[in-house]
């Protein structure tokens, strides 16, 4: 595996697949009375959140701490331009400090690949802007095979704003890497025009596409698009695109219902829709944590061993 | 020190003559000789297997003073440039203050002799503080010496505001309106070319269209108006295509590219360097392609450098939150030898004729772009075709932000001389 997962990019099928079997393993951990283990003793894990976002830090520093690290929460509202400290220096500063692993949440696309250039440790994105959100799209995948028993061949909706969702560009191009048929759901100013070139299929009406599904995915819809013009109101957006009691009725049997968290209950899902039993949220929650564990360990595992030789 | 100089055996480049053979080259007194006034007491520059040509002239520089002194001076500026081969810069209007009175043109005039290292023609600002509404003084400015008008940096937002300053600038001799063309509503927020790259890396795009909305309704001005326009930093292909058509209209249309939009594509952008992040941005490879036919056929007339200077705790930032530009005086020669002449798409006589005989008519500077001949002030260059070189730091310019950092690039400047005088020798600055 590469030293960073900035991207889906970084990894391969056959990375997907170890790091799927890795968090199999680590999931056992968390059922545990003492939900601890020492594989990474002595490293530090620092969570660099320059964006808000209580459940994605709580998920890495559970996962570090589950596997013995240290762990230190570096949050920051807002830019680091308001901050008035550059990132550049932040990385400065946590390099200093001997960060073995940086974990990176940033409202500008692009930030975990600018910060490698001056950390020496991995760097783990943890969504950076409209870009990816790889951890997410990994935990996904993991629900997706241990719901379904499989990837290949698996008919995923991904419904919403494709367009400035980090979820769903790394979501698909995950899941094209492991031979599952996407189809991308939403208003068409909210699906970026060259997306076919993901390898996905593209679709403007929702309905159309339920009957054939193994997964649905409904992503956030963020109220300022409606500001933005992107679609005329919200409530249309719902009458639209909106996951509703009636349209899961129009689902097969046995289809799943994701959603990466936080919902607008009553905006892309009915709140009774949210509670449904093949609706799995909380799932994917859980599973963020065995995944979040099993890329650290993978990450930072094979170094560890040196240094050992080392002392 | 003597005052005259035989470059002995270059290949003299000279497009404003049609020449192009191996022969010496007498300057005496600031001015080309006849080489039988005598060479006897010269001082004798062997060029051989060297280039000499006129000195290039960039149309479209940012020197940044006054006001961003910390990323270039005028002095900064044109020893890059001078080391870049260049005789003439034109730094453009937006400097805090604004280039819009005759007050900030002639400062900048003075900073520019006193560097003297090469000519230095202020652009003026078309609108007062580029707001883009009320015309600026621009007969004050003609007095002063300008001779091309630029809200670069910004697009002039009505048709109306264009109108009005094409045709008012024909009451002056050769005096040129250039436009940045942007829809601001089509650009807004805008990080990078709108496309699949893009999409992918999650950052706001500026489709094409942003440009080519602003060049038809610039062109349709052009032709209501009957005025001299020219069109800043090309990126796309339509826009070519319509300023093609607009030449074969008989408009009084010129056009410019950049070093960078003729050599990289948006896929350079994979990484979030933010060096790459130039507005316009820089488009695919079929854009790039047809930039490069329209330099070659003529339908676009002039390379500019848009030298844009940035320093580096601004560029070394989060990609949405890094200014636009790259430096290119440096590199603008280079760039074009070795992408675009050493390949065999383009003559090296076309490659001098974009980079400097153009250029000097395009901005009325009659001192530069050829001809060499006797008579004519002696602003030159000596370039070694095949110098491999990379393109790394410490630059002459104050700034780093370069495109080209870490490139390969053939072709480099050996010797520079303005009015007369070696500014640069042996590659390195004189003054």
């Amino acid at each position: 595996m590469n030293k960073h997962l900035l991207s889906i990019h970084d990894v391969t099928a056959e990375d997907i697949v170890r790091i799927l079997d890795t968090a199999e393993s680590f999931r056992e951990v968390g059922t545990r009375v003492i939900k601890k283990v020492p594989a990474l003793r002595g490293r530090t894990v620092v969570n660099l959140f320059y964006e808000n976002s209580t459940r994605t830090r709580i998920s890495f520093e559970l996962a570090a701490k589950r596997l013995s690290a240290d762990v230190i929460n570096f949050t920051t509202s807002g830019t680091s331009v308001s901050k008035g400290e550059s990132l550049k220096d932040t990385a400065l500063t946590l390099q200093a400090m001997g960060a073995d692993a940086i974990v990176i949440r940033h409202s500008s696309s692009g930030a975990p690949f600018t910060l490698t250039k001056w950390v020496k440790g991995s760097v783990l994105n943890a969504g950076d802007g409209t870009h990816e959100h790889p951890t997410q799209a990994l935990l996904d995948l993991y629900t997706m095979r241990d719901r379904l028993g499989r990837l290949e061949g698996l008919r995923v909706a991904i419904v919403g704003d494709v367009l400035h969702s980090r979820v769903a560009r790394s979501l698909s191009f995950a899941l094209v890497k492991m031979g599952a048929d996407v189809t991308l759901v939403g208003p068409p100013t909210l699906i970026p025009p060259d997306a076919p070139a993901w390898g996905v299929d593209v679709s403007y009406d929702i309905e159309g596409v339920l009957p054939k599904l193994d997964v649905c995915y409904m992503l956030r819809v963020q109220r300022e698009r409606q500001r933005q013009q992107y679609f005329p109101s919200v409530r249309e957006y719902a009458r639209l695109f909106g996951l509703t009691r009636d349209r899961v009725g129009m689902l097969p049997e046995g289809t799943t219902i994701m959603h990466p968290g936080p919902m607008n209950r009553g905006v892309e899902i009915d709140s009774d829709v949210a509670d449904l039993p093949q609706a799995v949220m909380e799932e994917q929650v859980t599973n963020g944590i065995a995944i979040r564990m099993a890329l650290l360990y993978l990450l930072l595992g094979g170094a560890r061993e040196e240094v050992g030789t080392d002392e | 020190m003597s005052d005259r100089y035989l470059f002995a055996g270059a290949r003299v480049v000279d497009p404003a003559s049609g020449r192009d053979d191996v022969a010496d080259v007498l300057v005496a007194d600031g001015v080309i000789a006849p080489l039988d006034t005598g060479v006897a007491d010269a001082q004798v520059i062997d060029c051989t297997g060297l280039v000499l040509a006129p000195g290039l002239v960039d149309p479209h520089t940012h020197l940044r003073e006054p006001g961003r002194e910390d990323k270039e001076t005028v002095e900064t500026g044109c020893r890059a440039a001078a080391l870049g081969g260049f005789t003439a810069v034109t730094p453009m209007a937006n400097t805090d203050p604004v280039a819009d009175n005759a007050a900030v043109i002639h400062e900048v005039l003075d900073l520019g002799l006193k560097a003297g290292l090469c000519d230095v023609f202020p652009v003026g600002a078309i609108t007062k503080g580029l707001e883009g509404e009320a015309m600026a003084e621009l007969g004050e400015m003609v007095e002063a010496g300008v001779r091309i008008f630029s809200d670069d940096g910004r697009t002039v937002p009505t048709a109306r505001v264009l109108r009005n300053a094409l045709t008012y600038v024909k009451a002056f001799e050769d005096v040129v309106i250039a436009e940045h063309c942007e829809d601001d509503a089509l650009a807004e927020g805008g990080q990078m070319h709108e496309g699949y790259h893009s999409y992918s890396l999650g950052l706001v795009g500026k489709p094409r269209e942003s440009e080519e909305v602003i060049v038809a309704r610039d062109i349709a001005v052009a032709r209501l108006t009957g005025g001299r326009l020219h069109l800043h930093h090309l990126s796309s292909a339509g826009s070519v295509e319509m300023v093609r058509r607009a030449k074969a209209e008989g408009l009084r249309v010129t056009a410019e590219v950049t070093p960078h939009h003729l050599v990289f594509t948006d896929e350079d952008l994979l990484t979030y360097d933010t060096n790459f992040k130039v507005n316009p941005p820089i488009r695919t490879a079929e854009d790039r392609d047809a930039l490069r036919a329209g330099l070659l056929d003529g339908t676009i007339d002039v390379i500019g450098t848009d030298h844009a200077p940035h320093a580096v705790e601004e560029k070394e930032v989060e990609f949405d939150q890094a200014p636009p530009g790259t430096i290119g005086l440096e590199t603008a020669l280079a760039a074009l030898l070795t992408h675009l002449v050493e390949p065999g798409s383009m003559s090296l006589g076309r490659a001098i004729e974009v980079l400097s005989t153009a250029p000097a008519r395009l901005i009325g500077a009659a001192d530069h772009g050829g001809p060499i001949e006797p008579g004519r002030p002696a602003n030159l260059v000596v370039f070694d075709p095949s110098a491999e070189w990379v393109v790394e730091p410490p630059f002459a310019s104050k700034s780093r932000n370069s495109a080209f950092r870490g490139k390969t690039l053939r072709g480099k400047v050996v010797h520079t001389m303005y009015q007369g005088e070696l500014v640069v020798a042996d590659g390195k600055a004189q003054r």
